[in-house]
């Protein structure tokens, strides 16, 4: 294509432009989680995360301080001080401010108000305010001002806090994070051991019945995993271990077998025979061929599958589901959690876009490090 | 005990149990059952080796045998079965069924769930030979093939929360949050649409996310069988005057067709399977209700395990046929 003289330039622009279209719009989404996670309950809901970096006009609801902090200035009762806390905000600029929820917007900067329980209060652009009183001013807390202000953009790390740390019952995901972690470790390892073996066999040993094999774990590849769900939660209720740890890393295991047979055995059967052959004559058993030659050299294999596997556990929901979340809520994973919150804080999108980052940015870390054993599993493991 | 003790001794429990199970049972049967040595030497190692594929298979088959074979068989039975109070059950014959396709809920799932396995792999092998031909072409080809590839490793929750926030609706008159929304608005909608309760498109809208993941896989398998096309065909064929569309449609696409085919199928599997998604995003409220979806109401909020086991079958009744097909494939390679 490129090669045809006279077009290449515009073609050339077309594909750049078209892919940087199609990056674009497959980045986009996921660029507005992570964006979204870094700003405050007001800034989401006022303006879209692509506005982020540009000041935007938000109407905010602040107070003076308090009414002990009064002083007597000329038989005055006076508060002042900065609606924006004790440091102002120098690049903050108030359009329009109020003192009624009603009429948000009713003054300029330095006008002044009358407010309804006594006396005057002046706002300038800035911040700063002026209250003044002929009586003494009265309550815990100071009256409230609503303004309509043009604040700069600002990124905050309080999501992460709350979810992470500080936040409630619901909100909290530092126990489904290792929840998760503990399902996703075993349910890695564990098959991997057992589907090496048993890949080494089909691979490398002769036997009757081998081709047969082969072609049920073909087939068992797309059994789909929703047919398995009542026939063994009745088996794990009936051998005692229900609904738990060990249910889910022996379902993980189960499911994850096919594919890791397939994938492990497609690539020892690429390793030369000569070096298995020689091996063999040399009187090495199959127990050693295996540990000592052919599981190193499967390396890439491993890695490929380990990694599908890690992905696939770490993201799964219906497993986690039906044989590990019990009644008590107690061994709950980020999936179940997350589905939870947008049920019950489907608004609530600077905690939503946090935890759901929280619980993305493991598999991307595994995904951008070992992206390379990845490409290759997919590349051997789709049924050719 | 711990959760994460109790994963570390998992861990060592099984990887131990894994290698100590195949080490003792290889010197079991080499030393103890039939010994390499003694008068019948050659029969003993003869024997040992046709029983030793079997010890290393043992494991995986038990655990294969159990998690998904022994699954088919029971379900089917369940399927034919109805819980009795008080535990046991009785054989139905096909009432199961029957109350099943007498629900407008499964005819439903069962219209969407075409119309998933239409849309879908159209869509996400198109936009994956889209990407693949165009990456290919250009010096920062990998770099952005990183990032389309990059949502297979998000997962399908994670995934429905980004697209909800895409679809987010706010009141008319309130500063729109949703891209969507927000480009509608900007173009002269009326107001915001709440996108995900308008019947018909919002099953749309839940494909798209499933494209947006699949894409990059697509891409990538895809990818490798372009560069795999012989360069003397696309030569040829720009020397007889092609021009660059005929040489992606006639040279190309021919050629890997049997690529195609296959991405295709793997993620009509994925298709059918498709649960994570609509339980999250709409939970088949407004008329987007899947089959896989379906069945997990039925066995856990209706607590209904015939009609369930019942719905779980159409499922694998509709993965067989790429099922057979893979299988006589396979079998057929090994030849």
């Amino acid at each position: 294509m490129s090669s045809i003289a006279g077009q290449k330039s515009a073609l050339t622009w077309a594909v750049h432009i078209s892919v940087v279209l199609l990056v674009g719009l497959w980045v986009f989404p996921t660029l507005g989680l992570f964006v979204s996670s870094f700003r405050t309950a007001d800034q989401i809901g006022s303006s879209g995360w692509w506005r982020a970096m540009f000041p935007t006009e938000q109407n905010l609801t602040l107070r003076t301080a308090a009414p002990d902090t009064q002083v007597q200035i000329d038989g005055l009762y006076v508060i002042e001080g900065n609606l924006f806390g004790t440091e102002g905000n120098k690049s903050t600029a108030i359009s329009a401010w109020g003192t009624s929820s009603r009429d948000i917007s009713a003054y300029q900067p330095d006008e002044q108000a009358a407010l309804r329980k006594g006396g005057q209060i002046t706002v300038q652009a800035d911040g700063s305010y002026r209250l003044e009183s002929d009586a003494e001013i009265s309550g815990k807390r100071g009256p409230r001002v609503f303004v309509t202000a043009v604040v700069p953009p600002e990124f905050t790390l309080k999501n992460y806090e709350t979810i992470l740390i500080s936040g409630g019952a619901t909100d909290n995901m530092a126990k489904a994070f290792f929840n998760t972690l503990t399902v996703t470790i075993p349910a890695t390892i564990i098959p991997i051991l057992i589907a090496a073996f048993a890949a080494y066999a089909l691979a490398w040993m002769e036997f009757p019945g081998r081709a047969l094999l082969i072609a049920a774990i073909v087939g068992l590849l797309v059994v789909p995993l929703q047919l398995a769900l009542i026939p063994l939660l009745k088996v794990h209720n009936e051998i005692g271990i229900g609904k738990g740890y060990l249910g889910a890393w022996m379902a993980h295991t189960g499911f994850g077998l096919p594919l890791a047979i397939y994938l492990l055995r497609n690539y020892m059967v690429g390793i030369p025979r000569d070096i298995i052959e020689n091996a063999r004559v040399d009187g090495a058993t199959d127990f050693q061929i295996f540990t000592r030659i052919v599981l190193p050299l499967s390396f890439p294999a491993l890695a490929s599958f380990a990694i599908f596997q890690f992905l696939w556990t770490w993201n799964d929901l219906l497993v986690a589901l039906v044989f590990l979340i019990d009644s008590t809520g107690e061994t709950t994973v980020m999936t179940k959690q997350i589905v939870e919150m947008l049920g019950t804080r489907g608004g609530n999108w600077e905690i939503l876009a946090t935890s759901a980052f929280v619980s993305i940015s493991v598999p991307l870390i595994v995904f951008f490090a070992m992206q390379k054993y990845l490409v290759r599993g997919l590349l051997a493991g789709s049924v050719k | 005990m711990h959760p994460a003790l109790q994963g570390i001794l998992t861990i060592a429990f099984g990887v131990g149990g894994c290698v100590g199970y195949f080490y003792i049972s290889n010197i079991i049967l080499d030393h103890l059952i039939f010994p390499a040595r003694g008068k019948h030497i050659a029969r003993n190692i003869r024997r040992a080796n046709i029983i030793r594929p079997w010890l290393f298979l043992l494991p995986a088959m038990l655990a294969l045998g159990l998690y998904l074979a022994y699954p088919v068989v029971e379900t089917l039975r369940l399927s034919l079965t109805e819980r009795l109070p008080g535990g046991g059950s009785a054989f139905v014959g096909l009432d199961n069924y029957q109350q099943m396709l007498g629900e407008d809920k499964f005819w439903e799932a069962l219209k969407n769930n075409f119309l998933w396995l239409l849309v879908v792999p159209a869509g996400s092998t198109a936009f994956g030979l889209l990407a693949a031909q165009l990456t290919d072409r250009i010096a920062w080809g990998n770099v952005a093939k990183s990032l389309i590839f990059m949502p297979m490793a998000i997962s399908f929750v994670g995934a429905a929360v980004i697209w909800k926030l895409v679809y987010d609706a706010r009141p008319p008159g309130a500063e729109q949050i949703g891209v969507l929304n927000a480009i509608y608005v900007y173009f002269g909608g009326s107001e915001a649409q709440q996108w995900l309760t308008i019947p018909f498109w919002n099953s749309i809208f839940l494909m798209i996310v499933l494209i947006w993941i699949q894409t990059g896989f697509a891409m990538v398998i895809l990818s490798a069988a372009l560069r795999g096309v012989p360069e003397e065909t696309i030569e040829a064929a720009i020397v007889d005057g092609a021009n660059p569309f005929q040489i992606f449609f006639r040279i190309k696409m021919p050629q890997i067709m049997g690529t195609i085919v296959v991405v295709w199928t793997t993620i009509t599997i994925v298709v059918l399977k498709v649960f994570d998604i609509v339980f999250a995003m709409t939970n088949g409220q407004w008329e987007t209700q899947v089959l896989a979806n379906y069945m997990f109401d039925k066995l856990f909020r209706a607590n209904d395990w015939g009609v369930g086991s019942a719905s779980a079958m159409v499922i694998m009744l509709l993965v067989s046929p790429i099922l057979i097909w893979n299988v006589r494939n396979a079998r057929r390679e090994m030849r």
